[in-house]
């Protein structure tokens, strides 16, 4: 499926068609995961009514690949109604939940309904490491119990884990698990700060030591994913970061529209306008005008054919999206061994304050928070 | 000849991406793309209207072919989305659930 996958998904990027949305019914949830950046208090979520008001307009807008996610999406009492009708426009469904809410009966009518694919969340193979990430005894034996139910009704289960400092050890074994159930497992080391902007989540993260052995381990990446970069061609420089507002699109709740669930712009509200008007709206078109050589720092940066740059997390952490984001450096850093041109320009800065004997409080070390998202 | 009656199966995602329709699977998640031709009869397939009946109106109409090579080419083409799980055939109308 993967080269036709990439077609349809370049051609949709090209026609500015949201082939992908990602939805987040409830940011309500039954977990309370120490890393976790969602408000959990914040309500006014979306009646049944909008949501299927919202499908019908994505499936307009040509959207194929629809990911319903929360919060936890068992909380909705609706939300079969929601998945109801979103398979009724024909729109492939991703779940995402925590399991703890799903037994027989909800997974059976998840298969009627033609759902492809859960993606669970599993923090450690071990139940002590994953019921301290949830705060929920008995959480991880719930969620394996999900994980069964589902698989055996013929949906596709993912366990999604998230690489974290006190669990980075457990991935073999949560390999191993998801072998044994005959899913799949995937990882990775992202955090991401607050919605108010606290950065708390970021004391879970992993040591830069650790991204650079985990990039490096055979049973989650290619010899090819640490390889040394290509030249810095024409290709890299008119190419965009990635689909966020190109072919991908994310709704909050409440109804706001951004270009992605890590890209936190809004550029509208469905309550107020249609998609359409906001996808096609002067927000989007902005982003969708910016290619990698309109990037004031990243087009002169020797990573940027291999960098995963988010042009979200480089609004979270600067307000500009065009900025570089030294989440971002960091991992492309980890992987190629060759300091992005954001730390370059740090460290020259640096260097000058220390001649100058003068303090650097505002470019100092860049930050040592990673990610992992390529490897999926 | 004995006609047929095709019906779109309802375990499938779809949508039309410009003149192509894009098909998945639920099944085994395989993920197809239909051409013009392919996608004007998918979109026929209602399960009530005979195969020849949709080749003439939706296919013969449109694009400037001979009925007996499009009736061939259609049912095999039929065939191989049956087999993928994403048409149903029957030799008599079916019947779609709500």
């Amino acid at each position: 499926m993967g080269q036709l996958l990439d077609r349809v998904t370049a051609k949709a990027s090209a026609l500015q068609i949201p082939i992908q949305a990602h939805l987040d019914v409830t940011w309500k949830c039954n977990e309370r995961c120490v890393h976790c950046y969602l408000d959990h208090g914040i309500g006014g979520d979306m009646t049944t009514d909008e949501i299927r008001t919202l499908f019908d307009q994505l499936a307009a807008a040509g959207t194929f690949f629809l990911v319903i996610s929360g919060g936890e999406i068992m909380l909705r009492k609706d939300i079969f109604d929601i998945v109801a009708h979103a398979r009724s426009l024909l729109l492939d469904v991703r779940l995402k939940t925590n399991g703890l809410l799903i037994r027989k009966p909800e997974a059976e009518r998840f298969g009627r309904l033609g759902v492809r694919t859960v993606d669970i969340s599993i923090y450690s193979w071990r139940h002590e490491v994953h019921d301290a990430v949830t705060l929920i005894p008995g959480s991880l034996a719930r969620s394996l119990a999900a994980v069964r139910y589902l698989r055996d009704e013929g949906m596709e289960v993912e366990m999604r884990t998230t690489i974290m400092r006190d669990s980075a050890a457990d991935y073999p074994g949560i390999q191993a698990l998801a072998k044994e159930l005959g899913v799949v497992a995937r990882f990775d080391p992202t955090m991401n700060p607050r919605l108010d902007g606290d950065r708390k989540p970021f004391d879970y993260r992993v040591s830069n030591e650790t991204l650079k052995e985990i990039y490096r381990d055979p049973r989650l990446a290619e010899e090819a994913y640490c390889a040394p970069p290509s030249p810095v061609d024409a290709d890299v420089l008119d190419g965009h970061s990635c689909e966020a507002g190109h072919g991908g699109v994310y709704i909050t709740p409440q109804g706001d529209v951004t270009p992605c669930v890590q890209f936190p712009m809004v550029c509208g509200n469905i309550r107020r306008n249609t998609f359409a008007e906001i996808w096609n709206g002067p927000q989007f078109r902005r982003l969708r005008d910016v290619r990698v050589r309109n990037l004031p720092v990243c087009s002169t940066c020797a990573n940027s054919p291999v960098c995963s740059r988010c042009p979200g997390l480089a609004y979270s952490e600067t307000g500009d999206f065009r900025a570089p984001s030294s989440i971002d450096c960091e991992k492309s850093f980890a992987r190629t061994g060759i300091p992005s041109a954001l730390m370059q320009i740090r460290s020259a800065a640096s260097s000058r304050a220390q001649e100058n004997g003068a303090g650097f409080a505002g470019l100092g070390a860049s930050s040592p928070l990673v990610q992992i998202a390529g490897i999926q | 000849m004995n006609d047929i009656y095709v019906a779109r199966s309802s375990a499938i995602a779809a949508r039309a991406l410009e003149e192509e329709m894009v098909i998945m699977s639920m099944r085994d998640s395989t993920l197809f793309t239909l051409n013009e031709v392919a996608a004007e009869i998918w979109r026929a397939a209602d399960g009530k209207t005979p195969l020849s009946e949709i080749v003439r109106n939706n296919i013969c109409a449109k694009f400037a072919t001979d009925p007996d090579a499009a009736y061939a080419d259609a049912e095999i083409f039929c065939r191989q989305l049956s087999d993928c799980g994403i048409l149903m055939l029957s030799d008599r109308p079916i019947e779609l659930g709500g």
